[in-house]
């Protein structure tokens, strides 16, 4: 029995998870989860848990669980991030062991992306697509519910390595053969591979919902050429996901297989081979940086019509250049690894393939400009962060395209200015578009507005932050300091420059802590939206109540131009002035199910016993997916009747009832 | 030839730029990038300006319509700029910006592809020194197949010539990158992967691994020297003839997981490296097989009949 224990021990709490630092966050999370069920037993809120968010199926619920979770892991990723510029801010520094740093760039890598950025962009979708296109739900309420909890439950599985059996530490993309047994033998990767795939598969499900609910559930009326733009944007990101998830998964499958069950795909021995990984792996991640900027094309569509108070410049154009870029982006991979020996021929296409694509995004730039052009542009803190936006992603491409020069590439790779690069995309282009939607939809989503005031604070604080951060980044590379170094000797000239970048990190910090402050705040002070349409906007979530109720539409509108809610405005309709009583019936709304929750619990279970190999664990979390799938197969009572008076009751208490 | 009437201009601009820019930080020649020690890396250096001046172009033209709405059609009272909410479209317009990025791109790519293909192909000259380069784990084994001698975290060649390098790994995957000499290459396992470069003068140039591979990865540097022809030639000699050669058992003790100092050897045993390669360089195409014997080395193209 003692050495039973000292093995949990010694398995569950290596040297690695023992450090002070980890020790004192074990405490804080102690105390924190037994704050929490104390606060809800006193309260006596675990039956509206359970009954409004962890069993929901609506959509808007589902983006609110997804939004808390994005800032969440923002909060993780972004502590994380702050460790590394610590790390680095002197020559030679020992801020914390050489083991920690590795395993904090990769959890700061693969946060940022899959647990932070994804799911803040699927918090998009849920909050307004439905919306946009004028439906009730989205095409499969449970899938979406299904899709939450599985992403949910990877985060968890993925949170949980740092005080539970160590860390992944092989970077973000997880080369092998570095990540196989023979260098690597700890349950972190096994914690990556793990709960990417079980996220990965809640985000393809995502992709498909969102497919079909784009191309079957928009209001009559709409068609494809009179969708927003923002939904033009949720398709092609669903397509995208759709085809460049599966080489993913396959990657990270075989390279799992090839960690517990000793197979070699990927292996130094057996002739395994690597590179196939890094073929797999780029298959999916191309287009995985479209999928994590076209959403905020979306957006920045939205946005800037509606400051502007002027029509989206060049919609069909807008349309095709996203498209392009859709195709495109599946035939650029190769420009993530010029430096593996592929030949001239191969090289110099997929150069060319990359350069191909700064055309339509550059043509957007263009558009998105001319839509400010003869327009009346409001400085809100949502178009602040548009007109942040265009000069960052301008130089931000234009140091893209410098690293899809093939010649030039053999220099930048991998260097600090790679580094600078991605982050002067990923964050002008994906961040400060999931910052933009934030403030422009809060209302809808919460109904009332985020202050300006302090919203314009967290702005210029992460504008300024972003690029002290940044700027040095771009010649610590051009002085050939290479990513994921844990620390470097003095001599090379870097220490000055990652210094400047280091106080850059501390006021995006100090950004952040404004950004909680200002929803925290504008929870309990802001201005309550009370007309639905607080910005003057163009498209049909506006022409609803904040927040919305239920059933969204209490009548399906009809739509017969572009921008429908801004042309009803212009003829002096509205949706709720024109309601009558007898026009409201009925309404087929899914029902609230545990399966979705529970599956995820199962998934996380299943993980949690391969990660340490323990197989009866395992098996448990196996059995009870088989049996929540069979039981949602088998469980037709799916949906309920939302009564005609109830609507009824709702719209005329929101004053939208005619007589 | 295109280049040729581009490359003036762009001259004078860089070193306008770079002098401006660069030194005013008290530390120019720490640009590793922009202060090449050869051939390779000044043809990399000119692409990168060529594309950053195209680039700089399209920043401007953006910046300046930018701001130029910006300014001008601000909501503010009393604003007398042209209000038309419903312009949303100009056949003309969008042409342009369609064909301006791609007149733009053409720029770069024209010259990008030719120096794709240059960079493959190491130049003309009667049997160049060859290097076989392992990454280890943290560490570098250079071995001279045509000299018989071994190095660990430095690398000594010819400066004028041009020396190929072939790259492997019998470690997770590492990259070669001497910045001043050009750009770097992979090292795999099961893959020898060829990277020439050339350094035109004497010196002592800084490499490191470029791609992240356990905790001990940042030490993974080394210098590479490059002295005169007759004094390589000297050194290799006199390395072979004085330094003891490596045994299989130093061979061992360098596959640990660790770091080590520099180690210098007059020989080393057979089967230490893959004696299969892929690449495109010296044959032109496809995989090919190095022929270690007497002579030298030799480069025999495979056909699928002689695999193995």
């Amino acid at each position: 029995m003692p050495s039973f224990v000292s093995y949990l021990i010694h398995t569950l709490f290596p040297p690695s998870v023992r450090l002070p630092d980890i020790l004192l966050i074990d405490v804080g999370l102690v105390f924190g989860i037994i704050g929490i069920v104390v606060f809800l037993t006193k309260t006596g809120r675990w039956g509206s848990l359970w009954r409004d968010w962890l069993t929901t199926v609506d959509h808007k619920k589902i983006a609110v669980m997804y939004l808390i979770a994005a800032l969440l892991m923002l909060f993780r990723g972004g502590v994380d991030a702050l460790m590394i510029r610590a790390q680095l801010a002197a020559p030679g520094a020992h801020f914390m062991p050489a083991s920690q740093y590795d395993e904090v760039f990769t959890t700061h890598g693969t946060i940022m992306i899959f647990f932070m950025a994804m799911p803040f962009i699927f918090a998009l979708f849920n909050a307004v697509v439905p919306l946009m296109i004028g439906a009730r739900d989205v095409a499969f309420p449970r899938l979406n519910a299904m899709s939450y909890w599985l992403f949910a439950m990877g985060a968890a599985l993925f949170n949980v390595s740092f005080i539970i059996g160590g860390s992944p530490n092989a970077g973000w993309t997880a080369y092998p053969p570095y990540t196989g047994l023979a260098y690597n033998p700890g349950p972190g990767e096994n914690y990556y591979f793990l709960a990417l795939l079980i996220a990965g598969l809640g985000t393809t499900m995502t992709g498909i919902n969102f497919l079909v609910t784009t191309i079957r559930m928009r209001a009559p009326g709409m068609t494809l050429m009179k969708m927003p733009m923002f939904v033009w944007s949720t398709m092609v990101t669903s397509a995208l996901i759709l085809f460049a998830f599966p080489p993913l998964t396959v990657a990270l499958a075989m390279s799992l297989f090839d960690r517990l069950f000793g197979s070699s795909f990927f292996t130094l021995a057996h002739g395994g081979m690597p590179m196939m990984y890094v073929n797999l792996f780029w298959l999916f991640g191309h287009p995985e940086v479209y999928i994590l900027v076209i959403p905020l094309f979306g957006v920045f569509s939205e946005v800037v019509a509606t400051y502007s108070r002027k029509a989206l410049f060049g919609y069909p154009l807008m349309v095709v250049s996203i498209l392009a870029i859709m195709f495109l982006s599946y035939g650029t991979w190769v420009h993530h690894f010029f430096t593996m020996g592929a030949g001239p021929g191969v090289n110099a296409f997929f150069g060319l393939s990359t350069m191909l694509i700064a055309i339509p995004t550059g043509v957007k730039i263009f558009n998105w400009i001319f839509t400010m052009w003869g327009g009346r542009i409001q400085m809100t803190t949502a178009m602040l962060y548009q007109l942040a936006f265009i000069p960052t992603f301008v130089i931000g491409g234009a140091t893209g395209v410098l690293l899809a020069v093939v010649p030039a590439d053999y220099q930048f790779h991998n260097s600090y200015f790679l580094i600078a690069h991605f982050h002067n995309v990923i964050i002008g282009g994906t961040v400060f578009g999931l910052l933009s939607a934030l403030y422009y939809w809060w209302p809808k989503m919460f109904g009332m507005k985020l202050n300006e005031r302090q919203g314009r604070w967290a702005f210029w604080l992460f504008f300024i932050g972003f690029w002290v951060t940044f700027t040095p980044q771009y010649f610590l590379g051009l002085k050939g300091m290479t990513r994921r170094i844990y620390t470097y000797p003095a001599g090379f000239g870097w220490h000055q420059l990652n210094v400047i970048s280091t106080v850059g990190a501390l006021i995006m910090g100090a950004a952040f802590v404004v950004l909680v402050y200002n929803i925290v705040w504008s929870l309990r002070f802001g201005e309550r939206d009370l007309t639905g349409d607080p910005w003057d906007g163009r498209t049909l979530e506006w022409a609803l109540p904040s927040p919305v109720p239920e059933y969204n539409f209490a009548r399906i509108p009809v739509v017969h131009e572009r921008d429908a809610w801004w042309a009803m405005k212009q003829r002096g309709q509205s949706l709720a002035g024109s309601l009558r009583a007898e026009d409201v019936h009925d309404v087929e709304m899914p029902k609230n199910t545990p399966i979705p929750f529970l599956i995820g619990v199962s998934f996380f279970v299943m993980g949690f016993g391969m990660t340490f190999k323990w197989w009866p664990i395992a098996i448990i979390g196996f059995i009870g997916v088989i049996l929540c799938l069979l039981f949602s197969g088998f469980d037709y009572d799916d949906h309920h009747h939302l009564k005609a008076d109830v609507i009824r009751n709702t719209e005329a208490s929101l004053g939208r009832l005619q007589g | 030839m295109f280049h040729q009437w581009v490359k003036r201009p762009y001259r004078k601009l860089m070193l306008v730029a770079l002098v401006a820019g660069l030194f005013s930080a008290g530390c120019g020649q720490q640009y590793v990038m922009l202060d090449p020690a050869g051939p390779v890396g000044k043809s990399e250096l000119h692409l990168m300006i060529l594309a950053s001046i195209a680039m700089a172009i399209v920043i401007a033209i953006v910046f300046v319509l930018f701001f130029y709405a910006l300014i001008r059609f601000r909501d503010k009272p009393g604003n007398t700029a042209p209000y038309r909410p419903e312009w949303d479209g100009h056949k003309w317009l969008e042409i342009v910006w369609w064909v301006l990025p791609a007149v733009l791109l053409t720029v770069i790519a024209i010259p990008m592809v030719k120096t794709t293909y240059a960079l493959d192909r190491i130049p003309k000259a009667k049997d160049p020194v060859v290097i076989d380069v392992t990454s280890l784990t943290w560490k570098w084994l250079f071995q001279y197949p045509g000299q018989h001698v071994a190095t660990v975290n430095y690398a000594v060649i010819p400066a004028g010539e041009p020396v190929l390098f072939e790259l492997t790994a019998n470690s997770p995957m590492n990259a070669f990158w001497v910045p001043q000499l050009g750009g770097m290459e992979y090292t795999m396992p099961n893959r020898v992967l060829p990277l020439w470069l050339e350094a035109s003068k004497p010196g002592t140039y800084w490499g490191r691994s470029a791609q992240f591979s356990g905790i001990g990865f940042e030490k993974m540097m080394f210098n590479v020297k490059a002295v005169s022809p007759a004094a390589f030639q000297a050194w290799a000699q006199n390395t072979h003839a004085t330094a003891s050669p490596m045994t299989m058992q130093d061979y061992k003790q360098l596959l640990k997981f660790n770091t080590v100092g520099n180690a210098t050897y007059g020989g080393y045993p057979q089967d230490t490296f893959p004696t299969v390669a892929s690449g495109f360089t010296l044959t032109g195409s496809g995989m090919y097989t190095i022929e270690h014997n007497k002579n030298g080395i030799k480069y025999l193209p495979m056909t699928m009949s002689t695999n193995r």
